[in-house]
């Protein structure tokens, strides 16, 4: 979809509700405007909890996927 | 067609009006960040419970977390577990010391508010976290520290359970009052919760 490439990843597999978002949020703030950032994660919860967060900070969710229980989203810095 | 419609977009753009309206959305766009970032979380934090502080923790994270500003106002037994944990008795008479020797001070001796069960309690829901990879009280603590919440302790409560500033983990900023939390919790965009 996007032709740019990932900047970085934050692998949040196995971490319960609110850690990947926290995590997120850490690693978000040092990449610059623009950047795509890759987040893995097993939480279910974090699909939802990944939309409103993009929401919240204005920073765009790009993409969304699941793949055997891990789910991937990409998120541009604001 | 669709080439066309691209053509005349980006010509719009270069007219005053084109101008004018990517201008006004320019200004939309900041003005909505502006008010993104007047949203904020205010907790009053007044137990010492583990099943309460948990959301407490959780709650102010993710709303640094997610860009609002977060403060955590700490009062009676909510100030407890924001006390060193190596602190075993605070204060100064012996009625003040009961307090501490009775609920043993510091985020890493929370007990449950049910099922405490002499320690059996938090002992299984500590097990039962690790196998979720739930964060610990401690770890959420230093996440909320690292996100930039602020932790306010009620001046009061400080008086009269005799605890000094030096007996407060770092990070826990400096006691106000009633009127301080007040202000925030009625100021606009703003959730106020009690735990």
């Amino acid at each position: 979809m996007t032709t740019q490439a990932i900047h970085s990843t934050v692998d949040t597999k196995g971490l319960a509700c609110p850690m990947p978002i926290v995590k997120t949020a850490q690693h978000v703030k040092t990449v610059p405007s623009g950047a795509l950032v890759e987040i893995l994660s097993t939480d279910p919860g974090s699909v939802k909890d990944f939309a409103a967060w993009t929401r919240s900070t204005g920073n765009s969710l790009v993409e969304q996927s699941t793949d055997g229980g891990v789910y991937r989203f990409v998120i541009q810095r604001a | 067609m669709a080439t066309e419609t691209v053509a005349h977009v980006r010509d719009a753009t270069e007219t005053p009006e084109g101008k004018l309206n990517a201008a006004i959305a320019a200004a939309a766009e900041t003005a909505q960040t502006a008010e993104t970032a007047q949203r904020q979380l205010v907790i009053i934090n007044w137990s010492g419970q583990y099943d309460k502080v948990m959301p407490t923790l959780i709650m102010s994270s993710v709303a640094a977390a997610s860009g609002y500003r977060a403060s955590v106002f700490l009062t009676f037994w909510g100030l407890l577990p924001f006390v060193k944990d190596e602190k075993r008795i605070t204060g100064e008479n012996w009625m003040q010391k009961m307090l501490t020797l009775m609920q043993r001070p510091g985020i890493g001796h929370l007990k449950l508010s049910q099922m405490n069960f002499a320690g059996l309690g938090p002992w299984m829901i500590g097990k039962l976290s690790k196998q979720h990879n739930v964060a610990s009280p401690r770890e959420l603590l230093e996440a909320c520290q690292l996100m930039g919440v602020e932790f306010m302790p009620c001046q009061m409560t400080m008086d009269m359970f005799g605890l000094k500033r030096e007996d407060m983990i770092e990070g826990v900023g400096d006691p106000v009052g009633a009127a301080t939390v007040l202000e925030l919790m009625t100021e606009e965009h703003t959730a106020a919760l009690f735990i």
